[in-house]
């Protein structure tokens, strides 16, 4: 098994997570982080991240349904949402939760909507591109793994 | 080898309800040598530090542990669910046992009115969210001005009550009272495992004295 190849591989598609702006400096910052005595840091943060912002997402379309027009409300709920997706450099995610809050400052319920669909399809596309990309760095060797992930 | 002196890191308590932000906290402290704990809440974090009820000037000792918990810095988000940061800053600072530890408070939300708000309550420190690794080196300097603090805090409480009350088991105390209103240090005897103390008004004590007399080469490493 050509491993460097693999994690020739991974670099590339982390770079292109970068470049296409799904992910911005801070998640080198949550990089910086991994070391010797946390191997596998950023992958245990990046699933903490969706289960945590799959179940506010979830909430959040209870709450537009059973609080229509409660723009206060979303816009809380939504505000937890950008914390988080901040705190992993989830940009383009990030982005959508600023329209949405935008949205709802203006009181607009159709924009909103609209955020909010576009808010999990960039959720979808990021959570599958960092799976891949950690299974990559998993195939490419405990080595691969372990260390500071290439660049 | 000479005997290493140990001393325990120092202890700071993280409060957060985001799960993604408390793990993130937890290793920029750690990386940094701090001990860490975390919790989702400020009622739990007032749990944590002895605090029981709505009476906050009441210190009690948490009933499963033997030695109250030793907290040199709490670091809390502002906006949560129940008990904001701000409201866990009044509550630290409302309490005459808790007063003197500092208090960091974060934000995601850069709204100058909240930050001098929470810098006014007594906030040592805002760190806008998210928090970095270089951040972590504005901490260390908020624990060791607390320490002069508490020292002179001390000095004030010994002298008013004599050397009576000051029955601890903390074998600095006990130095002839002459000495206890100096900050001379040789007269007090060096401390090495900070922690150990059971008595509740000393266990956060750490003489700042110590501080000055010991070589830094035995404090951890702060990156």
């Amino acid at each position: 098994m050509d491993y460097s190849n693999l994690r020739r591989q991974a670099a590339s598609m982390k770079k292109v997570l970068f470049d296409q702006g799904h992910l911005d400096e801070q998640f080198r910052q949550v990089e910086d982080l991994q070391d010797e005595a946390s191997p596998n840091f950023v992958e245990e943060v990046v699933v903490v991240f969706f289960k945590d912002s799959g179940r506010l997402i979830s909430n959040l379309e209870q709450a537009l349904e059973k609080y229509p027009r409660d723009f206060n409300r979303w816009d809380a709920y939504m505000q937890q949402l950008k914390g988080s997706c901040s705190s992993i450099g989830a940009s383009r995610m990030k982005n959508e939760c600023m329209s949405f809050r935008d949205n709802c400052g203006k009181g607009n319920v159709e924009g909103c909507m609209g955020c909010l669909q576009k808010l999990k399809r960039e959720h979808a596309i990021l959570r599958q591109k960092l799976e891949s990309y950690f299974q990559l760095l998993r195939q490419a060797g405990p080595a691969g793994a372990a260390t500071r992930p290439v660049m | 080898m000479a005997v290493a002196i140990a001393e325990a890191p120092f202890h700071v308590l993280a409060v957060d309800d985001s799960l993604p932000d408390r793990k993130l906290i937890e290793r920029l402290l750690k990386t940094s040598s701090f001990q860490v704990t975390t919790v989702d809440s400020g009622t739990k974090a007032l749990e944590f530090l002895g605090l029981h009820g709505a009476d906050a000037s009441i210190s009690v000792h948490a009933d499963h542990l033997d030695v109250e918990v030793n907290v040199n810095l709490i670091i809390t988000d502002y906006c949560m669910p129940g008990m904001t940061g701000y409201d866990l800053l009044k509550k630290i600072k409302e309490s005459s046992s808790l007063r003197d530890i500092p208090v960091v408070i974060m934000s995601s939300e850069n709204i100058p009115s909240r930050i001098n708000r929470c810098l006014e309550e007594g906030a040592n420190e805002f760190f806008l969210k998210p928090v970095r690794l270089s951040d972590m080196s504005k901490l260390k300097p908020h624990i060791m001005k607390s320490r002069c603090k508490e020292h002179y805090h001390q000095e004030e409480d010994d002298l008013l009550s004599n050397s009576d009350s000051n029955t601890s088991s903390n074998p600095t105390n006990n130095s002839s009272s002459d000495t206890i209103s100096t900050s001379n240090p040789t007269n007090y005897s060096s401390n090495p495992t900070y922690n150990s103390s059971g008595d509740s008004s000393s266990a956060r004590k750490r003489k700042a004295a110590d501080d000055e007399i010991l070589p830094k080469t035995s404090r951890p490493r702060h990156s």
